[in-house]
């Protein structure tokens, strides 16, 4: 019987192990989240990672759908199979060895914990200034890589892509993730209290308006990743919205793809 | 208008901000804002009273609008809002009902 291998992936301090006996697929896996590698000995979570070859059962174009079955969660999408129950802390994935099926479902997972703890992932960048967490959302298009890119050297870089907010007894955080987008970076494995958000456009001049709180929730909802099909966990998450507006300031952030635009976020 | 009766469901999430209610079903996610007249009915959708005594005692005599425009802003704005599951529609008062959770603004 081949020998299982073991990879302890912690994003946003949340250990999360994955267990596979395939050593070539562990040492993509080793590679891919290298910043976010965990020596914890007690995860939270685990999931044995069944390889398939790739076939066309799992290589369709279906959307995710992620919904609790007999208190487990199953996550289906084109490229996977995975289930899931909390309470044991266990699940299992069925994939090819691709290095995005497994990032797919870390990311669902991820959304799943934290809307019981009132954080959420969020499609935006995030870096850290002067000790500072800032988070810059919007859809695609509306420069979280441009301002990725135009960040000043003494700024940590978190995600161009993917945020990763965390509830804690002393505010909200912005956590470091390997979930990437355009800058095909990696993030910094480090968090930052979060002092703004920061509504992403591209405009003709730089300029910070503020954004009233309605508009703020609104945003914040659109650019939530949220899959579970799941009425508890979407009444949460609208609870999350409210309420990290109501700690975080949020404004509305026009800018002229330039590094000028730096000189405003301190 | 003939008499019906509307209620907030239990199925959603809602929260006041500023002067606009927040309304997101948590059976598909719609969202939805509602603008001061729409909060108005809203918030008198007790299952009890009939939709057009809810638009001359909360929107006739609150705002500056003609009783017939307002039944018919009223009507659509229903119809909307049950097609998605947020609010709920009867000919007849609901018994035993428990209104949509309001988050504390």
């Amino acid at each position: 019987m081949s020998q299982s291998h073991e990879i302890a992936v912690e994003i946003g301090g949340m250990p999360i192990l994955l267990r596979t006996r395939d050593s070539s697929f562990f040492e993509l896996l080793a590679s891919r989240y290298a910043g976010f590698v965990s020596a914890s000995s007690h995860p939270r979570f685990e999931f044995d990672v069944d390889l398939v070859p790739p076939s066309a059962e799992m290589e369709s174009e279906e959307d995710a759908h992620v919904e609790m079955q007999d208190g487990e969660w199953r996550l289906r999408r084109g490229d996977f199979r995975a289930q899931w129950d909390p309470g044991a802390g266990r699940g299992r994935i069925r994939q090819s060895a691709n290095p995005y099926s497994i990032d797919s479902v870390l990311r669902i997972v991820h959304t799943l914990i934290l809307a019981r703890e009132g954080g959420f992932l969020l499609h935006a960048a995030s870096a850290i200034r002067n000790g500072r967490g800032f988070l810059f959302s919007g859809i695609s298009g509306t420069g979280k890589t441009t301002i990725s890119r135009l960040a000043p050297p003494e700024v940590t870089l978190l995600t161009d892509e993917v945020s990763y907010v965390r509830r804690g007894s002393d505010g909200y955080r912005a956590c470091g993730t390997p979930f990437a987008g355009e800058l095909a970076r990696v993030g910094e494995n480090c968090s930052a209290p979060i002092h703004t958000l920061f509504l992403l456009e591209k405009g003709p001049e730089n300029k910070i308006e503020p954004a009233d709180r309605a508009e703020a929730v609104r945003s914040l909802l659109r650019n939530i990743l949220f899959f579970a099909e799941d009425a508890e966990l979407v009444k949460m998450i609208f609870r999350s919205a409210c309420e990290f507006v109501d700690c975080v300031p949020v404004q509305r952030l026009t800018f002229f793809p330039d590094e000028r635009v730096w000189d405003m976020i301190r | 208008m003939s008499d019906k009766y509307i209620a907030r469901s239990t199925a959603i999430a809602a929260r006041m901000l500023g002067s606009e209610m927040m309304v997101m079903s948590a059976v598909d996610s719609t969202f939805f804002t509602l603008n001061e007249v729409a909060t108005a009915i809203w918030q008198a959708a007790d299952g009890r009273t009939p939709l057009s005594e809810i638009v001359t005692r909360s929107v006739c005599s609150e705002f500056e609008v003609e009783p017939e425009v307002a039944c018919h802003d009223a009507e659509l704005f229903v119809d909307e809002l049950s097609r998605h599951g947020i609010l709920l529609v009867s000919d007849r008062p609901f018994d035993n009902l428990s209104s949509g959770p309001v988050e504390a603004p």
